[in-house]
């Protein structure tokens, strides 16, 4: 390869990364413009003053009860999600019993469904619990459709630990809660971050059922209450792009620093299906 | 040792939560959608059982074909936009300093909700003061389109963010795979005087055929479920011309209130979701597994 050719290539790839990062810079310098200047100012000029104030405005008017509302729905879908996904991928690869291989089967085939044609039967399920208009329904269902994807990024980790581990438990008379609690689940720890992060992600983004099973402002997310604000603020795109920065904010700082494990995830889940 | 690891009970306290939820949630619902698609029904009322009466009008229904139809469109642009992500990927796994950071910016559209997407390429599509059409005036163009008014273009306009979300998930699958390649292979082609884009097209793109052929899987099952995006951004308008099934499945079940025939239309969606996972599965199963 010659030294132009390495150009070429690092021209193609950094046309690449301006494409992927541009919209998200412009989004960033409106939210701190007002309109004038977003309107007849150069798109990518710095504003003239930060307008910090547009975030002062967005937070004042109530966003920050999504916010929270995010965070814990987010939270407790990550808990359960990851305490049954470990559960079940230790019951599967490190236990023996006759129906493993089918019930592994059974939690692979959620992979492939579209939640859509869940979506009415799910609903009339909730209405008639009376779990409908109660993040509780979030909770539950968050974490029963993102078991399948968790346990396949567990399942390679869990066949790779070494037998003699659990062989020298029984021995010393260990039971296994013991055992996985004690000694298995914090061996898990690396992978238990990436599998953390990587519901994060989908858990902070999730908006159908947001939009279906819940209706009063109180309990909506993010990704629901944003609609309502940017309806509000129709015209005022320096409101509309701080209500927007502040909803994509934890996922882009919790990406800064566990990029890794991101980039691992998801190369883990895709390459061994 | 054997004794303690098959104990029943525990097995059963240890896969019971996991499989309980999924059973409930998952699996009983997509029955239960196949079943009250049999049934006439508002949601708040009584179901009157119909027979097949919804899945005859479904299958009778030309807007619900038509929203096929974008669906199968948006699947065929993001199979071949793969051809893009293989591209890149080759490159950036052509010993390129900093392919790590590159594949990591890349990545970061990815981490945002669609709505977030959809909301800020409304902005960047606003006819008037959108980054595009600024751009495109200043190029000089006097009336750039109305990007997602326009029904004939409105579904390609839909398709660049999805480009754009998903460009950093495939380009990491890929560049992952490429790196798994034994260094030596490479090596032996080189000394054999092949040009690297022999060696890409002859040497490494059939060592990673079968990640291709899973991400061709995802790519195509993904653009069938595509709701997010396409919701908040046009609604499936204008004038159903984004509509994909998804979106019109939930605007019988959610704003018609036409539970029954809903229903009946996530069914089929869930059906042809599972023939087109199997056919391309089929069309780009690998005979022979690789070894290196």
């Amino acid at each position: 390869m010659n030294r132009i050719g390495y150009f070429l290539l690092y021209v193609c790839l950094a046309a690449v990364a301006l494409f992927q990062i541009l919209p998200l810079i412009w989004l960033f310098l409106f939210s701190l413009k007002d309109n004038r200047e977003i309107f007849a100012g150069s798109p990518f000029a710095l504003p003239e003053q930060f307008r910090w104030e547009n975030y002062a405005k967005v937070w004042d008017g109530g966003i920050g009860v999504y916010f929270f509302n995010s965070v814990w729905v987010t939270g407790a879908a990550i808990v359960l999600t990851v305490l049954f996904a470990s559960m079940a991928t230790f019951a599967i690869t490190r236990m023996r019993w006759k129906l493993s291989g089918f019930v592994l089967g059974l939690f692979m085939v959620g992979l492939m469904i579209p939640i859509h044609s869940a979506l009415i039967p799910l609903y009339s399920m909730f209405v008639s619990v009376n779990l409908i208009d109660n993040p509780l329904s979030l909770v539950i269902t968050y974490t029963a459709y993102n078991l399948p994807i968790t346990m396949m990024v567990l399942l390679g980790f869990y066949y790779t630990l070494p037998r003699e581990v659990e062989e020298a438990a029984v021995i010393d008379g260990c039971s296994i809660n013991r055992m996985f609690f004690q000694i298995i689940l914090p061996m898990t720890a690396p992978v238990m971050a990436t599998v953390v992060v990587i519901n994060m992600i989908y858990n902070w983004n999730e908006y159908v059922f947001v939009n279906t099973f819940i209706s009063s402002e109180e309990y909506k997310t993010l990704t629901v209450g944003i609609q309502n604000f940017i309806g509000q603020y129709m015209t005022d795109w320096g409101a509309i792009g701080a209500t927007l920065i502040i909803s994509v904010l934890p996922v882009i700082i919790a990406f800064i620093f566990f990029s890794n494990k991101v980039v691992e995830g998801i190369s883990s889940s895709a390459v061994k299906g | 040792m054997n004794k303690v690891m098959s104990n029943k009970l525990f097995i059963t306290l240890y896969i019971a939560p996991a499989l309980l939820l999924v059973i409930v949630l998952v699996f009983i619902p997509l029955l239960l959608s196949g079943y009250y698609g049999l049934m006439e029904w508002d949601g708040i009322g009584d179901r009157t059982f119909i027979g097949l009466e919804n899945y005859i009008a479904g299958i009778q229904d030309a807007d619900f074909w038509s929203s096929a139809y974008h669906s199968f469109l948006l699947a065929v642009f993001s199979t071949l936009s793969l051809a893009i992500y293989l591209a890149v990927s080759f490159i950036l796994a052509s010993k390129i300093k900093g392919a790590d950071l590159l594949r990591k910016i890349y990545l970061v559209p990815m981490l945002l909700s669609s709505v977030a997407i959809a909301q800020l390429w409304v902005k960047i599509y606003n006819p008037t003061n959108g980054i595009l059409n600024t751009l495109l005036m200043n190029l000089g163009i006097e009336r750039p389109p109305a990007w997602l008014a326009n029904p004939d273009i409105v579904l390609f306009a839909i398709f660049i963010p999805i480009l754009w979300q998903y460009a950093g998930f495939y380009i990491l699958i890929y560049y992952a795979a490429l790196k798994n390649i034994p260094e030596s292979l490479i090596e032996a082609a080189r000394i054999d005087g092949a040009s690297p884009i022999q060696i890409a097209l002859r040497i490494k793109l059939p060592l990673i055929k079968e990640v291709v052929s899973v991400t061709i899987v995802l790519a195509i099952v993904g653009s069938l479920k595509y709701f997010d995006l396409i919701w908040v951004m046009t609604g499936g308008g204008p004038n159903g011309a984004s509509e994909v099934m998804a979106s019109y499945m939930y605007k019988l079940a959610f704003v018609s209130y036409n539970f029954g025939y809903g229903s009946a239309i996530g069914f089929l969606l869930l059906i042809i979701t599972l023939i087109a996972t199997y056919i391309v599965r089929k069309l780009t199963a690998t005979r022979d597994r690789i070894e290196y």
